[in-house]
């Protein structure tokens, strides 16, 4: 790759999102909502349950299509270039993806094969994905045996897979235990630093977030802030994450997790 | 595997040496298709109540039913007979179609389950055309029923349920001049069988999947079962001939005669015995060319139901 080229893949953004707006029906799931994720950047997407989290990733993903505004992966826009532009993401539904009956290994040269793949190079890439999330050694057992931290370390293994220059998870902590979700942030936030992968991370739990983060607030459909951390804090005039979240909300204590 | 192999074996293109993406060539649709059929057979082999289940439907049907009714039912000789023939042979046809239909059902049902658990939106994000998944889906499913199609003869071979047509001879000449190869029974039926399997198989996957974009929610399989497969299965020519469903209702048997099953089933039945059913393959192949059209614009993400229904919730 050439200097100039190289140039400007880096200063492409992993992900950038457009005046996206959707709705189903009468409900306005997402209104004229705007982000970026930079790549080698770890971003949160902030909001509750029902603030139009999963509307937003379905469109990412493309499950079906957005009906205004762009969504751009590193470049491609999703409904212009659909393929180059899935070939670049890589995702953690919120949902269990794995074929429990299946071991560790044929569920990653499955993912591997819807990639185009060839069985070899599955292979290959497969051990070192199970080796950067430290199962390496149970790349024969079933899915069914793993606890559930395990198994969403399988699944960010298995979207390393096609080496995604961005990466996209859906609250990939909910029901997870303290020590599980301490290890699945930190492979990912490792993931961002050696990598240099460009990540999204949805959740709606605070602590969370780290000070050097970007993030996004959605509430409702709507973009409410889009910065730093430090800046959050600043713009909303308060102490904590927690704190600035609610006065931007207009939401409780008690509804927040 | 040291942290810097990982690393070089993992790092996407836009890190500091990392290759280019490339656009996908034959070979990787290949590896895409392979991948999705092996994963389909993968996953049946493992199910082994499922696979106990899918054999012994059928196998009960053939041991119990056929021979409790080969008294009360005569057949005629009707093509592609030659002769009068037993009631279990002229069944066994009707349930290798039943194999199929309810592998296509049970398939459609998964995808509905896959849909909301996620894995359908795994295959859905794969970066190759969605017609292209959906058809490689289609045809793991149908690999599956060709496992338990065979498996079926098999057994079926034992209970003297077999082709019995002369020798299916592929070749130049005739009788002592003859030069090529000579298939000879039960396996030339076995052979000119598949094609009419795997299209049988297409068609009802294709309805099932087009039928898993419209079902909004997994309720149960029981429900599947009362409205679609009952329906189809009863109201066709698996169990009974159409000639003798019309003595005793006409309606009947315009119904049965409207069943894309009964098509799949006499495509079968003629098949099975080297014969090509014309009306039947038209009405099949049209049929699964329809309800692949309906399944694909379904789950276009732009057109398609999915879109228009509104997704998963949150």
């Amino acid at each position: 790759m050439d200097a100039s080229v190289k140039q400007m893949s880096e200063s492409l953004d992993a992900l950038t999102v457009r005046d996206v707006s959707h709705r189903f029906g009468s409900m306005q799931a997402l209104d004229d909502v705007s982000l970026t994720v930079p790549t080698g950047g770890f971003t949160v997407l902030l909001g509750l349950n029902g603030a139009g989290k999963s509307t937003l990733f379905a469109l990412i993903t493309r499950l079906y299509d957005n009906t205004s505004g762009t969504i751009d992966i590193l470049g491609k826009d999703v409904r212009r270039q659909p393929s180059a532009a899935l070939q670049r993401l890589g995702v953690v539904f919120q949902a269990r993806t794995l074929d429990a009956d299946l071991s560790l290994l044929q569920n990653l040269t499955y993912h591997a094969a819807l990639h185009g793949l060839g069985p070899g190079e599955s292979k290959r890439r497969a051990v070192a994905a199970l080796e950067l999330v430290g199962l390496g050694e149970r790349a024969n057992e079933k899915i069914r045996h793993l606890s559930g931290g395990q198994a969403r370390r399988v699944e960010i293994a298995r979207c390393m897979l096609h080496r995604p220059g961005l990466l996209i998870l859906d609250e990939p902590t909910v029901g997870l235990d303290i020590g599980s979700r301490e290890s699945v942030i930190s492979i990912v936030r490792e993931l961002v630093a050696t990598h240099g992968i460009g990540v999204l991370w949805a959740t709606h739990l605070i602590d969370e977030i780290e000070n050097t983060d970007r993030i996004v607030v959605l509430h409702k459909g709507k973009v409410l802030f889009s910065g730093t951390v430090p800046g959050l804090r600043e713009h909303a005039g308060a102490d904590s994450v927690s704190e600035a979240f609610r006065a931007l909300t207009g939401t409780t204590q008690a509804e927040l997790a | 595997m040291s942290v810097e192999a990982i690393a070089e074996t993992l790092k996407p293109p836009n890190a500091p040496g990392g290759r280019a993406y490339r656009r996908h060539g034959l070979l990787a649709y290949f590896n895409c298709f392979r991948g999705i059929v092996w994963r389909e057979v993968l996953r049946f082999l493992h199910q082994r109540e499922r696979f106990l289940s899918a054999l012994v439907r059928p196998l009960v049907w053939l041991f119990i039913f056929a021979a409790g009714f080969r008294q009360v039912l005569g057949i005629s000789i009707i093509p592609p007979y030659q002769t009068y023939v037993l009631y279990e042979t002229y069944v066994t046809p009707g349930l290798l179609g039943m194999i199929l239909l309810f592998n296509a059902m049970q398939s459609s049902l998964s995808m509905v389950y896959d849909r909301e658990t996620g894995a359908m939106r795994t295959l859905l994000v794969s970066p190759f055309p969605r017609w292209f998944l959906l058809s490689s889906k289609l045809l793991g499913g149908v690999a599956v029923a060709l496992l338990q199609v065979y498996t079926f003869l098999f057994i079926a071979y034992f209970w003297e349920i077999e082709p019995d047509w002369p020798a299916l001879q592929i070749g130049v000449g005739q009788g002592d001049d003859f030069f090529g190869i000579s298939i000879p029974p039960p396996f030339n039926g076995y052979i000119t069988v598949l094609p009419a399997i795997v299209m049988s198989g297409l068609m009802l996957g294709a309805l099932a999947l087009f039928m898993s974009s419209v079902i909004r929610q997994l309720e149960n399989f029981a429900g599947v079962m009362n409205f679609v497969i009952f329906p189809m299965f009863f109201a066709s020519s698996a169990l009974y001939p159409l000639w003798k469903i019309r003595e005793s209702s006409p309606l009947l048997y315009e119904i049965c005669w409207f069943n894309p099953f009964t098509h799949a089933v006499e495509l079968i039945r003629f098949a099975f015995y080297g014969q090509l059913n014309v009306t039947a393959f038209l009405v099949v192949l049209g049929c699964l060319v329809f309800f692949l059209g309906a399944a694909i614009f379904a789950y276009n993400p732009s057109k398609g139901l999915i879109a228009r229904r509104g997704g998963p919730r949150g």
